[in-house]
């Protein structure tokens, strides 16, 4: 049986750290990454007794600009509520979250070119964390608790089963990252853990409309990892179903090390959290005119961006510099003074984004002409722009003064081309006889020769001489 | 007027003394010291004392006194009930779980009373975590009535009760989740006051149940618990509940008499089942001063009495399983450390920290928040809950102030109820509607039965405390039924 008879259907649940300066329900700082355990806490965030939860403000309105740029609706009444459980890094044995009532719900975004369903955005405390001493969990003789990501805030964007693929739910969350970077809601780095991507994931005959067995996948650490552990749990689940066995419902986690999933949580041992409202926080009437206030102050996001690039770049260069502002922001400056966009993009994708500095975008837009124009190498284009990255003078002041400058000149190039087929005639006769392969020999001994070299005309006239 | 006569004072009289100069705060704080010594080893209202404090308190009071900027209840000695916090102060909420604990903060409620100048004497006891109506639950021992030692004080507040009605402190705190400041103030026979939710700050509160708990005053009058609840109220940043309104509100003509008013009687609770004949009593003569004071009685009905006590009883240890999921012993309080694993150190913790009716509570609860039987108890009892907070706005058509008794019975004898936890919980029957429905009550001593005191209950709308005090006043004033302090034999 082929696996195109089979049809994948996954649903995302995203985590995304709103950017505040502190917790969720209290004045402590967000720790940075390396900070020492339990050093970012305070008597609300420890769960000692008679301490209440106040929400912080900052992150209301991150939710709420993530979910104007999914046009999520926003209803006029919202609560928190208490998810409850018992775990060490818990400290108050029951989690600040909302449960009937989010902040915000039936919002949609467009991936390539489906539109995923958005089903809620809501705002939660995150917990602490175990640091086991031992290498596995079941082997640990002792077990320590920081509890400096407790009440952290988080934010969790839940989508309805619309995405088909592995390569789909990561391109989904590409896109998210893009729009929480794009209205400023959340820095959104999975490697720093502002974000995590959890998928469900279940596979179904194509055609069918019931849902199958689904499974829940968790520690995953990067869009790369997203994709393959998708990818690999659509097959583990595709091998168990044609051999007549049936899924399992339950969480698995990912492993880097070994490139699989497996079994964590069964949901049939499903805990029953108990939620009920938060007693400790009024239910939250928002202010229309603050939401209004919000939706008018939010920028293009990146999917506009996108479209408005597409008429002028290819869909991979428009969809890779609309995710990111402060590349599309150069992009656009940098074309607005002239430079041709297709150039500017790939000079931003390729050596303005891999170096991690801006040039300003007059520069950029200089650079970009004068390679354009033939007036120097891409070679020596690549030599000016980090030097005026780096000392911020214009791209001519530094062709000038070193001289830089392309030679176009035919008469110069037809003796310097005749002096190379004279150096290698083992080369040429080579490419005589149909090794066309030789002439990277003949450019590469011209380019050293005369590194100025307009290297198009220098080759069409190598190419005229050797016919 | 000998050193012991200074613990019979109210706290108008008190700060008078001390501004003339008759006597100085470390006076007040000492002829409560002697007072204690003889009688706490029968009365039991304290759990444990505060030197440290009020050795620099006393001090701290005697300079200002001195400088003549002395603030409202400088030198004035105060019990703090054992859920209140105190920074540096064990705080345990009546609990071995929480033995040892000693918070690195202070509820909001009792710093504004020391930033005004009272004098911390001790910690008092309690019910578990403010769960009874006797103090008999305490993890630590029973507090006795001060009028009768066989008898209890109420509960869940019995210690700071007992405390001020044994002159061991002038005025205390304590806390109403279902009637746990009222009932004990009308069994001890002093005045004690549960505010609007909301008017007082719960941060530093050690929560029982969050929606219903609420911070309050016992006090020898009416005066001196409008004063107390005044400088307590007010917007708090760390209790996102707290109301933004006004302190001082509450004092807003609390003197001005009943003439006019028209005071709701409910029959519900005049003939709610079990009241003893010797308590109506006291109400019905009760009524009659007030009628006489000008004040019209007008019967009124809160038809969903009978389910509130169920509605409260899932409603609040719905709450209190969730907030005491804390106590599981990996960051403080007592730990059974020496647990095989992770899920054994909770239980054995938990355990051996709470009490039968703690346990019993965290039960009741988790059960009513279970997939499966939320609808049927939380979610109806939350109806139940609008339901009655309905009655009230109804009744309040028909009138200023509702009254009634603040209990049923008198102080009952110790370990009469303790086997039977139902009865128990009938001695809020009159009291949890206004933690349900959010109110501001009063109880104030209307008599005696027998020599054991009778408390008169006065409810008001939401916010209207200055109205409930207003009644409680005049009533006071026309009976001279003052608070009166027991000689404890």
């Amino acid at each position: 049986m082929s696996s195109d008879a089979w049809e994948v259907v996954i649903g995302m649940e995203v985590h995304a750290q709103p950017r505040t300066r502190s917790k969720m329900f209290c004045g402590c700082a967000i720790a940075p990454l390396n900070a020492a355990p339990n050093t970012y806490v305070c008597e609300v965030c420890l769960g000692l007794p008679g301490v209440l939860p106040v929400p912080n403000e900052a992150a209301v309105e991150a939710v709420l600009k993530t979910a104007l740029a999914l046009n999520c609706e926003i209803p006029r009444h919202t609560k928190f509520d208490r998810k409850n459980y018992m775990y060490p890094d818990l400290p108050k044995g029951y989690q600040i979250s909302q449960y009937d009532l989010p902040m915000s719900v039936n919002g949609s975004i467009e991936v390539g070119e489906r539109k995923v369903r958005i089903r809620r955005v809501h705002l939660e405390e995150d917990t602490g964390k175990l640091v086991h001493a031992g290498d596995k969990l079941h082997k640990a003789w002792e077990s320590y608790v920081d509890l400096n990501r407790a009440g952290v805030p988080l934010m969790e964007i839940v989508s309805e089963p619309d995405i088909r693929s592995a390569d789909e739910a990561r391109e989904y969350a590409m896109e998210l990252q893009a729009v929480l970077r794009a209205v400023g809601a959340s820095d959104a780095d999975m490697e720093k853990g502002q974000m995590r991507a959890e998928p469900n994931i279940s596979i179904r005959r194509a055609g069918s409309e019931d849902l199958g067995v689904k499974t829940e996948l968790k520690n995953i650490n990067s869009f790369r990892a997203l994709q393959r552990a998708i990818a690999f749990e659509v097959e583990r689940q595709r091998q168990v179903l044609e051999s007549g066995g049936t899924v399992v419902q339950e969480t698995r986690g990912w492993s880097e090390s070994e490139q699989r999933t497996f079994s964590q949580r069964s949901k049939e041992l499903a805990e029953d959290y108990r939620y009920f409202p938060e007693p400790d926080i009024p239910p939250l009437e928002l202010d229309r005119a603050w939401i209004e206030e919000l939706r008018g102050a939010l920028p293009e996001l990146p999917s506009m961006r996108r479209a408005r690039f597409v008429g002028h770049l290819s869909a991979r260069d428009a969809a890779l510099l609309a995710a990111d502002r402060e590349l599309a922001d150069l992009y656009e400056r940098a074309v607005e003074r002239g430079a041709p966009a297709a150039a500017v993009a790939g000079w931003i994708i390729n050596e303005v984004a891999p170096s991690g500095k801006l040039p300003s975008p007059e520069n950029l837009a200089e650079l970009v002409r004068l390679v354009s124009d033939g007036d120097i190498t891409r070679d020596q284009g690549r030599e000016v722009l980090i030097e005026s990255v780096e000392t911020g003078r214009t791209p001519a002041e530094i062709v000038a003064e070193h001289g830089y400058a392309q030679v176009s000149d035919e008469s110069e190039l037809r003796v310097l081309a005749e002096a190379v087929i004279d150096a290698n005639p083992k080369a040429a006769a080579d490419y005589r006889s149909g090794k066309k392969q030789a002439m990277q020999a003949l450019m590469a001994d011209l380019r050293k020769r005369a590194p100025q070299a307009n290297p198009k005309l220098a080759m069409e006239l190598l190419l005229k001489l050797l016919d | 007027m000998t050193s012991d006569d200074l613990t019979r004072l109210t706290i108008k009289d008190a700060s008078r003394l001390l501004r003339l100069g008759s006597i100085s705060a470390g006076d007040l704080v000492t002829a409560h010291m002697d007072r204690i010594e003889r009688l706490d080893p029968k009365v039991k209202a304290y759990l444990r004392f505060t030197p440290e404090l009020w050795e620099k308190q006393a001090e701290e009071a005697d300079r200002r006194i001195r400088e003549g900027n002395a603030p409202p209840l400088a030198g004035i000695p105060v019990a703090i009930k054992d859920v209140l916090c105190v920074r540096g102060v064990e705080t345990t909420a009546g609990s071995q779980i929480l033995r040892g604990f000693k918070p690195p903060y202070t509820a909001t409620a009792v710093q504004r009373l020391f930033d005004a100048g009272a004098v911390m004497v001790g910690v008092t006891n309690c019910d578990e975590f403010a769960m009874g109506s006797s103090t008999e639950n305490s993890g630590y021992f029973p507090t006795h009535n001060p009028w009768d030692l066989d008898r209890v004080p109420g509960g869940s507040s019995g210690g700071s009760a007992a405390a001020v009605a044994s002159g061991q402190a002038i005025f205390s705190l304590g806390t109403d989740t279902g009637g746990s400041i009222r009932q004990p103030a009308a069994l001890c026979g002093v005045v004690g006051m549960k505010p609007t939710y909301g008017r007082v700050s719960r941060y530093g509160l050690i929560a029982f149940a969050s929606s219903l708990d609420q911070i309050g005053p016992f006090a020898r009058s009416v005066d001196d618990a409008a004063v107390v609840l005044s400088l307590m109220s007010g917007l708090d940043p760390l209790d996102a509940t707290s109301s933004e309104r006004p302190g001082m509100e509450v004092l807003n003509n609390h003197g001005g008499g009943v003439r006019g008013m028209r005071l709701g009687l409910p029959r519900e609770y005049h003939e709610v089942e079990g009241i003893e004949p010797r308590v109506k009593a006291a109400i019905d003569a009760a009524l009659l001063v007030l009628q006489r004071e000008g004040a019209e009685i007008v019967d009124v009905s809160l038809p969903h009495t009978d389910y509130g006590l169920a509605a409260y009883y899932i409603i609040a240890p719905a709450e209190c399983s969730s907030n005491l999921a804390r106590f599981d012993g990996v960051r403080y309080g007592l730990s059974a450390k020496d647990a095989p694993n992770i899920t054994d150190e909770y239980m054995e913790t938990r355990r051996k920290g709470f009490g039968t009716e703690v346990r019993r509570r965290v039960m009741l609860g988790t059960y009513a928040l279970s997939s499966g039987y939320y609808d049927a108890y939380y979610l109806k009892a939350q109806k139940v809950r609008t339901l009655i907070k309905r009655d009230f706005d109804e009744a309040f058509k028909k009138c200023d102030a509702i009254v009634s008794a603040t209990s049923p019975t008198v102080a009952f004898p110790i370990g009469s109820k303790t086997q039977d936890p139902l009865s128990m919980y009938l001695c809020d029957v009159l009291t949890l509607g206004g933690n349900l429905a959010g109110l501001p009550g009063i109880s104030v001593p209307c008599g005696t039965s027998d020599g054991l005191p009778v408390g008169l209950q006065v409810l008001a709308p939401q916010w209207g405390e200055n109205v409930a005090l207003r009644v409680a006043r005049a009533y006071e004033e026309a009976s001279e039924m003052k608070a009166l302090v027991a000689d404890v034999v």
